[in-house]
């Protein structure tokens, strides 16, 4: 395949798998336990890139998906001890199957009313799953530790449950590239400039809505499930966490909307942001602030994102920044 | 040049009804394989009514569109698109974000040849040499002028591979000497065999231009022939006689 | 079933509506007027709560500092709109709703600065009504009276006043108002001012009913939103008929399912009102 040649994107995973391997090499826990959130959060921007980049359709709900993966995957894991990363597949799987059903409606809806919409599936489904006995209602499930015991302990079950999160973020980032680069993306973005003209163009935009909606459902599902995994506690609350979705759109904006790169650099700078103003004392409290301001003054005068800025003042590293 | 007289295009008895508004009113008309086909009226007679209900954006209240024979009423644009239909649209709507070449590229992917990318790059960069766009093909489409987006709406339907082509009043806000290029372009187009059906506000051209014209008029159609028949037709000058000079110029053109 | 009860919790709900409608009609004229959803809407509610709390702190009957609540909500309104909207204001849906989300940031973090996360209420006693198994809170009551009033001042205000219909006009089309000699940039500002000042008196009524703190404004701006789609997107009328809605709904259906099963049916019906009706249950299709 043509698109595989391209130059860029080997650097960016040989980069991004390179980071992942330094907790490794250095046998740093709390380093480890930051790139997990860190590549977590590559893999919420990036799939919302593409379904919002890509095609614009702004889901603001997305972390839906992430809850579903990662309760249909407890659920496996917990009652029928089934293998984490089989779980988590069919968590990805289950979740995609989901976000397929959901999408052929609710994918008629533009602007506003999708975005909307999205909000209204992930608080419907967190306020079922509230409900839900069989998934714990209100408190939720956890492991108890024997579950760990299959993988060598709880120790081992998180480095085995990182190594897997960083395989899902090279897996995501090379999609969010192939589809980027593919003319089914090139489709998305016809959709995304103008979805009447795409149409006379050829295009059919539900199918292809639909299908994106599936794929840039997968990986935050898997990412969920790897997260509970790690987590041994899964409740409705931190599942379908509203805030970490826009929190995920804002990755994306800062990075640079509809590229490859954007939302993995957004990612970094945004959690390096708030780790820095969270530990530092005299910001701490006042970390939600500097980083709205941050925000506001990114999205009302850099409105490309980083990597959209970079890309229009510098064009000889377009090729290179995706 | 290959005008044989196979009939490429029928719409029979079509009418579209917006609420209380009748835009189409039991239209009826052939286009034959390889002509110009050119559509006149004045303003709001109905005319992209009429081509919105051929590629599909909106089904027609009655009546039925034939394309090569097979019956496509109210089926979806881009069900068109793969049946060898294209077309430009009156207010330009590039794919601003993207670049020119993009934009063909786009236009030769889900055209009806379906191409493979790196395929329809290829014929990209042939029809934005065609169209005289191949030095602004890394532009973004936004960044061009009225001009060149109109080119770029035709390299877009061009590189679909179209067999009949729609063009809505693609002259309209050029100067005299766009104009004059973008005949050429018509009729180098029309040349290549692809049978054109063309919405034009300016007479002359369409006069010229035209191996048969129809004209609307309140979603009616009141004359069809070719320019000299249209032209001398009594209803035709009537409907144009609000306006002296356009008749005047309407009349002037035919001959 | 008690009939009894289910007459108390109507009244209930019906009385508690209302501060949900004049709640989520700030957010709904914001949108009707220039396309901008608001994610600052939560936080607006929020300020309205500490205004009247500091106020009566300070000795200030609640129902009097409503009053000066309504020029603090004016003012706030427009310094965020010439701050964070109206650079953006024709940009993509995607950049407001940042704008204004990154604006629901600095004010959550300034107030949880100030008045941290802890649990906050009133201290206000009124005389409730009282007939068998229905009693009436005082507090309510004067709630819905200053809902209503609020709303009918609205409508006066859109209806009769010059700035009202030129607020109309460029909700209808911008350009063309613009064309008529209307300014639209300060009218959008005015307009971004009232649906703030709506949203915080109704946050002033909410601290007078229950005990809050900062992050309330979280659900109820997501509350807003259901109410606003009930009643359409842009329609100040329905989203007051749309708040009754969901306190009539809140507290009737109570007497059938469990509390919590409340939500799910309000977003499952949220939803499925923006496939199959976007313009509300009382707009044109």
């Amino acid at each position: 395949m043509k698109t595989l040649s391209s130059p860029f994107i080997w650097i960016i995973l040989v980069v991004v798998g390179g980071a992942s391997l330094l907790p490794i090499l250095t046998n740093s826990v709390s380093l480890r336990e930051d790139m997990f959130l860190m590549l977590m959060l590559v893999i919420l921007a990036s799939s919302i890139n593409i379904i919002m980049g890509y095609t614009g359709y702004v889901s603001f709900g997305h972390i839906v998906f992430f809850g579903l993966g990662g309760y249909l995957a407890f659920f496996l894991m917990k009652e029928f001890q089934v293998q984490f990363m089989l779980a988590a597949l069919v968590g990805g799987a289950g979740a995609s199957l989901i976000a397929f059903f959901i999408g052929i409606p609710v994918l008629r809806l533009r602007g506003a009313y999708f975005a909307l919409a999205t909000i209204g599936i992930n608080e419907a489904f967190r306020s079922f799953f509230t409900n839900f006995d069989l998934f714990g209602g209100a408190v939720g499930m956890f492991f108890n530790f024997s579950v760990y015991d299959a993988y060598g302990g709880a120790k081992n079950a998180g480095q085995l449950a990182y190594y897997a999160m960083v395989v899902l973020a090279l897996v995501t980032i090379g999609t969010s590239f192939v589809i980027k680069k593919s003319k089914f993306g090139l489709g998305l973005m016809a959709i995304r400039e103008d979805q009447d003209a795409s149409m006379v163009l050829g295009i059919d935009p539900a199918r292809l809505k639909v299908l994106t909606y599936t794929i840039s459902a997968f990986f935050p599902a898997v990412a969920g499930a790897l997260f509970f995994f790690k987590n041994g506690l899964i409740e409705p609350g931190p599942a379908f966490e509203l805030h970490r979705s826009i929190e995920a759109l804002v990755m994306v904006m800062l990075g640079g909307y509809g590229t490859v790169t954007g939302p993995i650099v957004g990612a970094v700078v945004y959690e390096r942001l708030r780790g820095f103003l969270i530990t530092d004392p005299t910001l701490s409290n006042a970390h939600l602030v500097i980083a709205g301001v941050l925000l506001l003054l990114i999205v009302l005068f850099v409105t490309a994102g980083v990597i959209g800025w970079v890309r229009q003042r510098v064009p000889a590293l377009r090729r290179y920044l995706e | 040049m290959s005008t044989t007289n196979s009939v490429i295009l029928t719409i029979e008895n079509v009418s579209k009804r917006f609420g209380g508004l009748l835009a189409l009113d039991k239209v009826n008309l052939s286009v034959k394989e390889g002509e110009i086909f050119g559509i006149i009226g004045p303003n709001g007679a109905g005319k992209t009514t009429l081509f919105n209900v051929i590629n599909g954006v909106y089904p027609p209240t009655e009546g039925r569109v034939k394309f090569r024979g097979e019956d496509v009423t109210g089926l979806q644009p881009f069900d068109m698109s793969k049946r060898g239909l294209a077309r430009t649209f009156q207010v330009v709507r590039p794919l601003s974000e993207l670049t020119v070449r993009e934009n063909v590229t786009v236009g030769a992917c889900f055209g009806r040849e379906h191409l493979p990318l790196e395929k329809a790059e290829k014929v990209a960069d042939e029809v934005l040499e065609y169209v005289g766009l191949a030095e602004r093909k890394e532009m973004l489409a936004s960044k061009l002028n009225v001009a060149q987006k109109k080119r770029l709406e035709m390299a877009r339907a061009l590189a679909a591979r179209p067999i009949l082509l729609l063009l809505d009043e693609v002259l309209a806000g050029l100067n005299p000497h766009e104009v004059a290029d973008m005949l050429g372009v018509v009729r180098k187009i029309r040349d290549q065999g692809i049978t054109i059906l063309m919405i034009e506000h300016l007479m002359h051209a369409v006069m010229n231009l035209s191996d048969r014209v129809f004209v609307l008029d309140y979603g009616a159609q009141i004359a069809e022939g070719t320019p000299q028949e249209v032209s001398n037709h009594p209803k035709v000058i009537e409907a144009y006689l609000g306006d002296p000079k356009v008749a005047q110029r309407f009349l002037e053109g035919a001959a | 079933m008690n009939i009894e009860a289910l007459i108390a919790s109507s009244i209930d709900g019906l009385m508690l509506g209302f501060v949900f409608g004049l709640m989520a009609m700030g957010l709904t004229l914001i949108f009707g007027v220039m396309k901008v959803i608001n994610l600052g809407h939560g936080p607006f509610i929020v300020m309205g709560m500490f205004a009247i709390l500091v106020m009566s702190q300070l000795g200030i009957n609640p129902y009097l500092g409503l009053v000066i609540v309504v020029l603090l909500g004016l003012l706030t309104g427009i310094v965020v709109y010439f701050v964070a909207v109206h650079r953006v204001i024709n940009a993509p849906e995607l950049t407001t709703l940042l704008a204004t989300f990154s604006v629901n940031m600095i004010l959550i973090g300034a107030l949880t600065i100030i008045f941290s996360t802890s649990p906050r209420g009133l201290d206000l006693e009124l005389p409730s009504f009282r007939t068998g198994a229905i009693t009436v809170l005082g507090t309510r009551f004067v709630a819905v009276l200053v809902a209503v009033g609020v709303t009918i001042a609205l409508y006066s205000f859109l209806y009769r006043t010059r700035t009202g219909k030129s607020i109309r006009a460029v909700a209808n089309n911008r350009g063309a108002a613009e064309l008529m000699g209307i300014n639209s940039s300060w009218i959008l500002a005015l307009s971004f001012g009232i649906g703030t000042l709506l949203a915080m008196i109704s946050g002033g009524l909410l601290a007078t009913l229950f005990s809050f703190t900062v992050l309330s404004g979280g659900g109820l701006e997501v509350k807003s939103f259901v109410i606003v789609v009930l009643g359409g997107l842009g329609n100040p009328t329905g989203a007051l008929f749309g708040g009754i809605i969901i306190g009539l709904l809140e507290s009737i259906t109570t007497i059938f399912i469990p509390v919590s099963w409340v939500p799910v049916f309000e977003f499952v019906v949220f939803v499925l009102i923006l496939l199959f009706r976007p313009n509300g249950l009382f707009g044109a299709r």
